[in-house]
């Protein structure tokens, strides 16, 4: 036994796992059971692949998020609260040979900034959107945004909040220039492998200067939700989903193509 | 280069592409429409970006990404909108990058009206968005004067990557003068240092607003600071008609400036000893040779298309012992060189009359 393990080994070791390049290695200040984390993992991995990295411009948001620019291996600015699509349209217009990248909130991108959001889209500006939405307002400490489900408690909706959950990705799909935009979840790792597929999808056509796309990803916030981790995924499934159907609201010929 | 017959709007934004502007991104509003409209034309003929935006929130932030990428760039408007772009342009600012923006001042406040005012002063110079900082700011009295400052907005944006307004009020966007354009400036590829376009071969650039301790946020406010003390020593801007000998001191900036001129012009015809001092420099405001200026005239009369706010800097600036006094008009009306003149001979002393 004891010559068997001095026995040096010959096995070539391959590389099932690691950081992905366009991912920094310092640590983030997203809290635990946050899936901010995953997304950032997704999106970096998906650049990765495609070798985008060192074309890739990000625009962070205000929000959790907001020191996104520092996560990323790659060039990276911080747009004002809901102007990210507006700032990426200036770099993109400016550099049609980058790949642009927005990352935002659902506060950001649904509520102060939805006037942008839909601007860039109707134009089809070819940038690509994450979109994480967990249906609150993260940063802030648990504000009701207007992504929230109907009846659901926040600190600025004690009793329940009124109307109805505003559903970006189904309205953003009805207009021309949107080229693809689909919503995903990560909730569990099924619907993270398939989130990991759209932002793939997203990135080639913006790539292939299809027009705009954006990437929905309903996303937990335990910290504002009041619950644990594992809670809050169930939380996603068990909530969001009816009022969130993940699924493909626009998808172009040209992009089933790619 | 020969002399041409311009509208100052489109003066404006002529110079502007001659100074190598790349990108440009505006809204319609009244009185600057004419320079968004002959870019929409000339941008796209020269290859480059031109594009009306939903409003001005999202032109100023079109500027702003358009400014990570190293390149000259410029959004224009008239109060309501500039009123829209503070939150931009304080980022902006945060961010030390150039940029220009254009304020053809109209009446107001609320939505006032189209005609020439000077109402904006405070809003352009004080700080132009939230937190410690000023935009330079530049003022221009003839068409010609606002195709030269355009040229300096952009070098002055570049020299000290600040944010540069080019504060005009709506009589010169709407007049026509003969003026000289400059000749096109080549563009460069090249891109500065800080320029988002890729990390390729090289590290990440990051470009934000956001210091989240107490000490690195002021730390960078002390940078801002420092280099907004070095934009007050060397780029205080003016000009003077009469002062040499002047016992009575005008001051008044852009078309009021220019009014005044007249009514100057007119009392020294009759021997009055009467001068004018024309901030060109709205901030740094030219307060070296203001004080100089002062301490030689018995009264300073400060003339503005306002209800007083350069008057604030006047007062700033000038010792207590010289008399201020104001003659303004509001809400698009411009006064005519008589009521300043009228405004001047009261504040004659008698000896100096008879
Ligand atoms: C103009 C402006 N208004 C308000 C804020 C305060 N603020 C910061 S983050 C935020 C909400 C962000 O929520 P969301 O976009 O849902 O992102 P999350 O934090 O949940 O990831 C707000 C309102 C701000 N920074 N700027
Ligand atoms: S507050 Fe919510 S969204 Fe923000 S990091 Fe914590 S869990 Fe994530």
């Amino acid at each position: 036994m004891t010559d068997l393990l001095l026995e040096p080994t010959t096995v070539p070791m391959e590389t099932v796992y690691c950081m992905p390049q366009a991912l920094g290695s310092q640590p983030t200040h997203y809290c635990p059971g946050c899936t901010h984390g995953v997304a950032h993992r997704l999106l970096a991995e998906a650049l990765d692949e495609l070798n985008l990295r060192e074309r890739a411009i990000l625009v962070a948001p205000v929000g959790c998020a907001v020191f996104a620019y520092q996560y990323f291996e790659m060039d990276g600015c911080e747009a004002p609260h809901g102007r990210a699509p507006a700032m990426a349209t200036g770099i993109k217009r400016v550099q049609p040979e980058n790949i642009v990248i927005t990352y935002q909130g659902d506060g950001d991108l649904a509520s102060i900034g939805a006037g942008e959001i839909l601007h860039a889209a109707a134009r089809g500006e070819a940038i690509t959107v994450i979109f994480v939405n967990n249906a609150i307002y993260g940063m802030t400490g648990g504000q009701v945004a207007p992504t929230s489900l109907t009846g659901q408690r926040t600190v600025s909706s004690p009793f329940g909040r009124e109307g109805v959950p505003l559903q970006m990705s189904e309205l953003l799909s009805v207009l021309p220039g949107a080229a693809y935009i689909v919503r995903r979840s990560l909730h569990n790792p099924a619907n993270i492998r398939k989130a990991k597929k759209a932002i793939l999808t997203a990135l080639k056509v913006q790539q292939a200067g299809l027009g705009f796309g954006m990437v929905e990803l309903l996303s937990s916030c335990p910290t504002n939700w009041g619950l644990t981790p594992p809670q809050a995924l169930q939380w996603i499934e068990t909530n969001m989903l009816p009022a969130f159907p993940v699924g493909d609201y626009k998808v172009l010929d040209a992009v089933k193509e790619l | 280069m020969s002399r041409e017959l311009l509208k100052g709007n489109v003066a404006i934004a002529e110079a502007a592409l001659r100074a190598g502007m790349t990108a440009y991104f505006g809204y319609p509003i009244t009185p600057q429409t004419e320079l968004l409209e002959h870019l929409a034309r000339r941008m796209p003929e020269l290859g480059r970006t031109f594009l009306q935006a939903e409003s001005e929130i999202a032109a100023i932030n079109m500027v702003y990404g358009a400014a990570c990428t190293g390149v000259r760039t410029m959004t224009s408007s008239s109060g309501p909108g500039i009123s829209l772009m503070q939150e931009g342009m304080s980022y902006i600012a945060a961010s030390d990058l150039p940029c220009v923006v254009v304020d053809v001042m109209r009446g107001g406040p609320g939505l006032g009206n189209i005609l020439p005012s000077q109402g904006d002063y405070f809003q352009v110079t004080r700080s132009a968005g939230h937190g410690d900082y000023h935009p330079i700011v530049l003022a221009p009295a003839s068409v010609q004067e606002a195709v030269d400052l355009t040229i300096l907005a952009f070098d002055l944006a570049d020299h000290y990557r600040h944010l540069v307004i080019l504060a005009a009020d709506g009589l010169i966007g709407q007049m026509m003068e003969p003026a000289e354009l400059p000749p096109m400036r080549d563009l460069s590829d090249e891109r500065p240092a800080y320029a988002l376009t890729g990390a390729k071969g090289r590290a990440p650039r990051r470009i934000a607003s956001f210091y989240l301790q107490a000490e690195a946020e002021e730390a960078y406010n002390l940078h801002i600071q420092a280099r907004l003390a070095r934009i007050r020593a060397a780029e205080q801007r003016s000009t003077e008609y009469f002062t040499e000998d002047a016992q009575l001191l005008v001051v008044g900036y852009g078309s009021a400036g220019r009014i005044a001129l007249s009514a100057v012009q007119k009392l020294r015809a009759q021997g009055v000893p009467v001068g004018l001092f024309r901030p060109i420099s709205l901030y740094p405001f030219p307060e070296v040779r203001l004080r100089q200026l002062a301490a030689q005239v018995s009264a300073i009369l400060v003339v503005e298309m306002n209800a007083g706010q350069m008057l604030e800097d006047v007062r700033l600036t000038v010792a207590e012992h010289t008399p201020i006094h104001f003659y303004g008009r509001m809400g698009g009306a411009i006064p005519v060189p008589e009521e300043i003149e009228n405004a001047l001979l009261k504040l004659l002393p008698t000896e100096v009359l008879s």
